[in-house]
């Protein structure tokens, strides 16, 4: 059976799913009713200073987008950080670790930057006996208005700073949340793990506007007829997240900086994919607002499930292991040749394929043959580009075959050749570095 | 001379050999890969969900098509088996209309339920395919338990005692394991012997040995159980058959429908079946549906259900309604046998009397109807034959002519427990049976390992 037990900067919980800091986690109440489902730890919503409290809209705070079927794909909030007294947070947060000693309790902090206010609320919250804390350097609305969230995230200088003054002003463990509202994600973790972080967490959400409406010409969500751009999260958000993490995982200056991933995870492969790319855990905040705290229950038969089938006995097996496949361009090989093959037995006959490859791509799918409809790949003409695969409503139905070594390709009329050529080697490329004679 | 379908008399070979096959295939043939992700994709993942409390064994259905839907079917099957070790027959056999799909929140909203059955069978067939084992025995408590009758009820115990550690003896009459799953329910919704495959299924987790061709009564008393064994389980089905109590009813061609169905589950050649070219199914509740189904797909010309109430009050679901009336069944409403017609002691016709409600008492009218046939089947419900339990020592208190127990499935006698159809308040499915066996095997387990 495998051992989906974590360990992320010496941090322990039971498995590798935390609830990541938003609104499942702003209470006791709530966080106990997580760590009843099973989620082995949480990242409490971030707290602020002591004074007065924080004010959030009191219209509508979250966006959506939704599939045909209304599955939500995206969501949008412009909540933001807790709105309740420290103290109450400080309170329940030591009453709840001390419950549940074996779940990992990570408190957010923001406050602003400066020294002062980052000395004065450490020494509060290692109180509490939290496991870590994580810096919110991510949140995109209305505390960075005010100079906090992502206006620090935006600024590597900053994080640096901050992050130094947590690493000398407690003994807790930091792990640093970015945001994903930058060029280059590799700049504030480099300056992070320059200031001595534990970790870097990401993806935070994204500035988005989910929607228009057209009668009162109105962003959404929409309040009182005007709208803010709001932190958007959920599936949609995975990719780009995905990338980000594996940016990090592979950047020189960061290898081997512990991360945990954050970006719409919603079921176990998602988690495992992230933890491929490199993240030592993962954060979860969208699955659960929408389907409620028993979604971890999935996540983790799911990813037990795939560990035993797969052989894979610990966490350690699996994460990272996809890291050192993520690559430059330049570095692909431009002698390995795949042709698409369309499956007839399992082909029902859209042409969805064909019409794909004939108004985009490559004329490289039939329609017709002999007075037929029939949809077969010209090889001639497939460069195997993939549309066909990703435009098929049939599952395994076209698929990419590689053309083994020394095969005709016949649209270059050149056998494959056996020899891993990229780019930088290229005839082609004016910068190619030439072969040593 | 008039052949195959209509020709005279109860007998075999109506049809063409190969139409047999086709006509006892799959009910609802099994999804495939994409199918099932399409399907479990229509589930919302409710809380509280309706499902889950509509199903007797209280399966997370919510959870084991999510499990589906993210490619992990053997974890799906795990949560179904955790609740219904017999998940994969009552996939087949449940009457989810009236069930989990009644109450799916899709059903209400769209009348097009997520299509649980179908889903929970595509779950339970990927892990019996590999033969996936969820539950390691563990180190034997030395604990015996004797179970009598090898059906749903029976089979659950054996295996949740076994999963506790005890030793399992299963005392089954009949020369095959599987109670009703084998011998009744109709062929076409349980192909390929699944019954027996589920039974090997459930019993290679160990420490269960089933004894065919030992009847209580017969061969053994209940007094013989109770101080040979630990612990006893009562699972016994129903015996007896109630009677048309119509004039002529012994004459040759009046059968049970129980055994027909029986006789064509263990037929190994439908094509020696013998069937009417025109029969008579009086009853109305599934048994009654299965018979006369099968009588036509056997390749009888005509079959007629007839009832003595009206559509609103047969205990058959809609659904198995329509599937009779796709098959060329006829159902009648209002009608009671009042005397079977016989020539040469074969049946030839049945006399019928329309029935009214007067006030809540059902009354013949006085006006009756003569149906031609050569087969009539009764279907009008089965009884508990209580004998068997009175061998030497203290009598099993009844209720209503079966097994008294209370909600943790205790009978009156220390030491024994029952579940099944042969006790009362039950509701004569599989999947109640299956949840009946499983919760007395916990309170046995709970009296045995506490004291």
């Amino acid at each position: 059976m495998a051992d989906l037990r974590n360990n992320f900067v010496g941090i322990k919980s039971p498995n590798p799913f935390w609830l990541a800091s938003a609104p499942p986690t702003d209470k006791a109440y709530n966080v106990i009713r997580a760590f009843k489902a099973g989620w082995g730890g949480v990242v409490w919503k971030t707290l602020g200073e002591e004074g007065p409290p924080v004010v959030n809209v009191n219209g509508p705070r979250y966006g959506a987008i939704w599939g045909a079927d209304r599955r939500l794909l995206g969501l949008n909030n412009i909540e933001l950080i807790t709105d309740r007294d420290l103290q109450t947070n400080l309170r329940e947060m030591k009453q709840v670790k001390m419950d549940w000693p074996d779940r990992a309790l990570i408190a957010s902090i923001m406050v602003p930057c400066e020294e002062a206010s980052w000395k004065a609320i450490l020494p509060l919250v290692e109180e509490t006996g939290a496991d870590g804390i994580e810096l919110n350097f991510g949140c995109p609305h209305g505390m960075s208005e005010r100079g906090m969230g992502a206006a620090v995230g935006q600024v590597p200088e900053y994080i640096e700073m901050v992050v130094r003054w947590c690493k000398q002003y407690t003994r807790m463990p930091v792990i640093t949340k970015l945001t994903p509202n930058i060029t280059d994600i590799r700049k504030p973790a480099r300056a992070a793990h320059a200031g001595g972080t534990d970790a870097v967490s990401l993806i935070n959400t994204i500035n988005s506007i989910t929607g228009v409406d057209l009668d009162s010409f109105a962003p959404m969500p929409t309040i009182d007829g005007k709208g803010s751009h709001g932190g958007y999260c959920g599936p949609a958000v995975k990719p780009i997240a995905m990338n980000m993490v594996a940016e990090i995982a592979r950047d020189p200056e960061t290898r081997g900086l512990p991360i945990s991933g954050i970006g719409g995870i919603t079921t176990w492969r998602d988690a495992a994919e992230f933890m491929a790319l490199g993240a030592g855990n993962v954060q979860v905040c969208t699955a659960a607002m929408t389907y409620g705290f028993k979604i971890v229950q999935e996540m983790i038969a799911g990813l037990e499930n795939w560990m035993d089938e797969k052989g894979h006995r610990s966490l350690d097996d699996i994460i990272g292991r996809a890291t050192p496949n993520v690559t430059d361009w330049q570095y692909l090989n431009l002698n390995y040749v795949a042709k698409a093959h369309i499956d007839q037995d399992a082909c029902i006959k859209c042409g969805r394929c064909h019409i794909a490859c004939e108004d985009t791509s490559h004329q490289a799918i039939t329609s017709m043959v002999d007075g037929v409809r029939h949809f077969e790949v010209i090889e001639a003409e497939c460069v195997g580009c993939n549309l066909c695969v990703n435009v098929c409503p049939v599952e395994n139905c076209i698929t990419m075959e590689p053309l083994a070594a020394g095969v005709m390709d016949q649209r270059t009329g050149k056998p494959v050749s056996p020899i891993y050529a990229n780019w930088t080697t290229h005839p082609n490329n004016p910068m190619a570095k030439v072969a040593a004679e | 001379m008039p052949e195959g379908q209509f020709k005279e008399g109860i007998v075999g070979g109506r049809l063409a050999p190969d139409q047999y096959a086709d006509n006892f295939s799959d009910l609802h043939p099994p999804l495939d890969h994409h199918e099932a992700l399409v399907e479990s994709d229509r589930c919302y993942f409710c809380y509280d969900a309706p499902c889950m409390n509509a199903c007797p064994t209280s399966i997370d259905i919510p959870l084991f098509i999510r499990q589906i839907s993210t490619g992990n079917p053997i974890g799906s099957a795990k949560t179904i088996f955790d609740q219904n070790i017999l998940g994969g027959m009552c996939a087949r056999v449940c009457p989810t209309e009236t069930l989990c799909e009644e109450v799916c929140v899709r059903e209400v909203a769209e009348g097009k339920p997520v299509q649980i059955g179908r889903l929970q069978r595509y779950a339970t067939d990927v892990a019996m395919a590999e033969n996936k084992q969820f539950y390691p025995r563990p180190e034997p408590t030395g604990k015996t338990i004797a179970v009598v009758g090898a059906g749903p009820a029976g089979l659950a115990a054996a295996h949740r005692l076994a999963r506790h550690g005890h030793d399992v003896t299963i005392l089954e009459a009949r020369p095959k394991a599987g109670g009703l799953n084998e011998y009744g329910i109709a062929a076409y919704k349980s192909v390929d012997n699944f019954a027996q495959a589920e039974v090997d299924y459930v019993t290679a987790i160990g420490g269960i040995d089933i004894q065919n061709g030992k009847a209580l009564g017969r061969d053994y008393q209940l007094s013989d159980l109770i101080r040979n064994y630990d612990a006893v389980f009562l699972g016994m089905g129903l015996g007896g058959v109630n009677a048309l109590r119509a004039d002529g009813e012994d004459a040759e061609g009046v059968t049970n429908a129980v055994e027909f169905i029986a006789e064509l589950r263990q037929a190994s050649d439908l094509s020696g079946l013998p069937v009417g070219r025109r029969v008579v199914v009086i009853g109305g509740g599934m048994t009654a549906i299965d018979a006369a189904v099968q009588s036509k797909l056997l390749g009888a010309e005509e079959v007629t259900i007839c009832y003595r109430r009206g559509q609103e009050h047969m205990n058959a679901s809609g659904f198995e309604q329509d599937l009779a009336a796709a098959n060329g069944v006829t159902i009648r409403h209002w009608l009671q046998p009042k005397r079977v017609i016989a020539d040469g002691g074969k049946v030839s016709a049945i006399e019928l009397e329309y029935t009214a409600l007067k006030g809540d008492k059902l009354a013949g009218t006085g006006e009756t109807l003569t149906l031609v046939a050569d087969q009539v089947f009764k279907a009008i419900g089965q009884s508990f034959v209580p004998a068997a339990l009175n061998g030497s020592g203290a009598a099993i208190d009844l209720e209503a002519g079966r097994i008294k127990v209370d909600a943790e499935g205790r009978t009156s006698l220390a030491k024994v427990w029952a579940g099944g159809d042969c006790i009362f308040g039950g509701d004569d499915l599989t999947v109640s049976a299956v949840a009946q066996g499983r919760d007395a095997a916990e309170s046995i387990h709970r009296s045995l390992t506490q004291g």
